[in-house]
């Protein structure tokens, strides 16, 4: 038995005092452990630290009170125009918003078929299980319908074979913003492989174009392309062929986003030790072979974090589309703000959509870092 | 003859393949069959588009030229640091533009830089209010897009904001109202000429003291104050010069007019706002860059330093930083190219940069679409181009000397 340790008969001399060596672990003294020691640490360690504590608190306090008061406390909830709201309240009027949910979610998409929608979010849901939980039974047959899934949204959101046709100019609002984001990734997606591939390869011109077109695609705003969607694209098909404008801009989209995965692919591929090209060579495996088999596999397990990361910039860079005239979930509040009803509100609508951003690109970019803790089997 | 044709249809009957397969199957042909082939398919593709751009163009009775350039442009531009009124031409307007870009890129560059450093060590600190207020402001911050954040600022200061009239005033010189912040301008008089040589003068001799207390410093282990030398002369020198002048310097302070400022140096909301939108976006990603890159530094590090005796302040300066750049500038870089073209969305609060002027307005007057947007991402491209050799080489500088 080791000394000092409490199990076992506790030796006592006569007049209560313990043996050398046999008294019992005593709890640390108060001022190293406890709540008051963490406080005394890590808020009040020096002169600086107490005023920088005393600085934040009264900042953080102010905040609060301000954010409360305005959002909650001094807000109005119902109303039929701002002046409603003025009358009632002094703080923010959320009647606007409540007012017009349905066209932040729907655009202007025709009422009736509004279903669709909401099918289609439905059935995004269901395509990214198999993406996101690796241990799923059946997992493969599910990859299937999540490649699948694109195509059968087009079919659902556009129309035709049996559904109404819906012009893609009624599109808008929250439905926009997922439309490009998930078309822009699914399909950069392979473009992107193919592009990192390509920027790795031993033929020289290949790695030239691919080199050149990822560099050229990252050193322009999207901006510009979206303006070149809407303006020059149309220079480049034959002449009388009408191209519709979303159809233009989900292509210069997905060619932004595949110059950005083709960078974070490139990422995974150069992790994997050569190790594992020598020994595909080995194996008498061709090219293609071996990047399907033994390469692709493993670089694009460790580039999904970087994945998910390209797609919450990409979610947040469809508002771009106001700037070309179409009304995403930011440019349905944007326009609002024109009805003379509810003039000069655009910090409640601006808060309102900051919030929607802020709660889904934070969710993914949790995902992302808990993904990476996974992915991470080294020290 | 017949014999040889003969010979050749039984070799191949045999399992000898064609000389096209051989050539296929030869590693070293092959690749440069693909290659013919990659270029010849670009070729056509290229082909292809020009020669429809170029029947478009016909149709629609136009010619691809750059001499609208030289054209009157007849718009005005709210915000110009060169000369320049509507009877200037497009030429002209693209470099407004081009330097209204350059202005908000640079500011931002430079205020993102700051307030990230100071968040991320903030972030870092063992004060937890502290670490986790700032951590609350850089996940709301960089999870929200950067248009939303340019259009509220911009809203908050254009409806939220007093009028001239009530404007928020520091000691009457300075004023913020929906109109922008207005400054005093300074007015140079006779002799601050004296004062501008002075200045280079106290630069020239911080180098050379500097060098003089690295090197007492590694010989004799004497270690002056360098910083507080530096800046006692930097800041001493010119001013006694500028007293011994006679303060040749006055201010035109902005006065209140009937309805608006006069006088004064004025940032016009567009850019108030596209400057602190882009500052604050993208110093919430250099502060998660400077986090990431401060914990990359192993713990021994921290650990020898404190056995040496530095404090906390020492340390990060002399230990962590220098070596934690290694790491932070890269991704530092790419956050710079970033800013440089989240500017681009200045034409959504109508801040005139590049695409406002030269791709927005001129190309719409003269429909030159094509030339324009040629125009303007090559114009981009140089941007980007230029700073990240401008960050290469600082990069290559400050690369660890390995033995």
């Amino acid at each position: 038995m080791t000394p000092g340790k409490t199990e076992g008969p506790i030796t006592v001399t006569e007049d209560g005092g313990y043996l050398p060596g046999t008294h019992p672990d005593l709890p640390p003294p108060s001022s190293v452990h406890g709540p008051v020691h963490w406080i005394k640490v890590n808020l009040f360690g020096s002169v600086t630290e107490t005023a920088l504590t005393l600085v934040a608190a009264y900042f953080l306090y102010s905040a609060i009170t301000f954010l409360v008061g305005w959002m909650f406390v001094d807000a109005a909830f119902t109303g039929e125009s701002r002046k409603d709201c003025r009358a009632v309240a002094t703080g923010a009027c959320w009647a606007f918003i409540g007012n017009r949910f349905s066209l932040f979610i729907y655009g202007f998409y025709p009422e009736p078929e509004r279903w669709r929608v909401d099918l289609s979010f439905v059935l995004l849901i269901l395509a990214m299980v198999p993406v996101l939980f690796d241990r799923m039974p059946q997992r493969s047959k599910a990859l299937i319908y999540t490649c699948l899934y694109p195509f059968i949204a087009a079919w659902l959101l556009v129309g035709g074979f049996g559904l109404e046709q819906v012009s893609t100019d009624q599109f808008g609002g929250l439905m926009l913003n997922v439309v490009i984001g998930v078309t822009g990734i699914a399909f950069s997606l392979p473009i992107g492989i193919v592009l990192a591939l390509g920027r790795q390869s031993q033929l020289p011109i290949v790695r030239i174009l691919c080199v050149s077109f990822i560099e050229i695609i990252r050193g322009v705003p999207l901006i510009t392309l979206l303006f070149v969607a809407a303006v020059m694209l149309s220079y480049f098909v034959p002449p009388g062929t009408n191209f519709d404008l979303l159809v233009r801009m989900l292509i210069m989209v997905t060619l932004f986003a595949s110059g950005y995965m083709a960078e974070v692919i490139r990422g995974g591929l150069q992790a994997i030790p050569n190790g594992q090209y020598e020994a595909a060579d080995a194996m008498g495996l061709k090219y293609w072979q071996s990047m399907r088999l033994i390469v692709l596999p493993q670089a694009l397990k460790i580039s999904i974090p970087g994945i998910v990361n390209t797609f919450i910039a990409l979610y947040k860079d469809t508002t771009l589309v106001i700037v070309i005239g179409r009304l995403d979930i930011l440019g349905i509040g944007n326009s609002s703000l024109a009805d003379t009803k509810w003039q000069g509100l655009s910090t409640e609508v601006y808060v309102f959509v900051a919030f929607f951003f802020f709660v889904s690109c934070f969710a993914m970019s949790r995902y992302s870092l808990w993904l990476e803790k996974k992915l991470h089997t080294g020290h | 003859m017949a014999g040889v044709a003969d010979q050749r249809s039984a070799t191949r009957v045999r399992g000898e393949p064609s000389i096209l397969l051989r050539l296929w199957r030869n590693k070293d042909t092959r690749s440069v069959i693909l290659q013919i082939l990659t270029m010849a398919l670009l070729f056509a593709f290229l082909a292809y588009i020009i020669n429809n751009a170029m029947l478009n163009l016909a149709v629609l009775g136009k010619t691809f030229s750059f001499d609208f350039l030289g054209f009157p442009a007849s718009y005005d531009i709210n915000q110009r640091l060169i000369e320049y009124t509507s009877q200037s031409t497009h030429f002209r307007a693209m470099l407004v533009g081009i330097l209204n870009t350059a202005l908000v890129a640079f500011f931002g560059i430079i205020t993102a830089t700051i307030v990230g450093f100071l968040f991320g060590i903030i972030r870092l600190s063992n004060n937890w209010i502290a670490s986790h207020i700032v951590y609350c402001i850089i996940e709301f911050t960089r999870n929200v897009p950067v248009l939303l954040h340019i259009l509220l600022i911009h809203g908050i200061i254009v409806h939220v904001l007093p009028s001239p009239r009530q404007a928020h005033t520091l000691a009457d010189s300075i004023f913020l109202s929906n109109r922008g912040l207005t400054i005093p301008d300074p007015i140079f008089g006779e002799g601050f000429s004296y004062t501008v040589i002075a200045f280079f003068v106290a630069v020239g001799i911080i180098v050379t003291f500097y060098r003089w207390a690295r090197k007492a410093r590694d010989e004799r282990g004497k270690i002056y104050p360098v910083f507080w030398i530096s800046a006692g002369i930097l800041f001493g020198l010119p001013f006694l010069v500028f007293l011994l002048s006679g303060s040749p310097l006055g201010w035109e302070v902005p006065t209140l007019g009937r309805f608006n400022l006069k006088g004064g140096i004025t940032m016009i909301p567009e850019f108030l706002a596209l400057w602190l939108a882009l500052s604050l976006y993208t110093s919430a990603f250099i502060a998660e860059i400077v986090r990431a890159g401060i914990l990359a530094i192993s713990k021994g590090q921290w650990e020898a330093s404190q056995a040496v005796g530095l404090q906390r302040n020492r340390i990060l300066q002399l230990v962590i930083i220098p070596q934690a750049l290694r790491v932070i500038i890269p991704p530092l870089t790419s956050q710079y190219l970033n800013l440089t073209k989240n500017s681009s969305l200045a034409i959504a609060i109508g801040y005139m940069d590049i695409v406002a002027t030269i791709g927005g307005i001129s190309m719409m007057q003269t429909g030159k679409e094509m030339e324009s947007m040629i125009l303007v991402l090559s114009i981009y491209l140089c941007f980007s181009l230029v700073i990240s050799a401008f960050m290469n080489w600082y990069n290559q500088r400050i690369k660890l000397v390995e033995r």
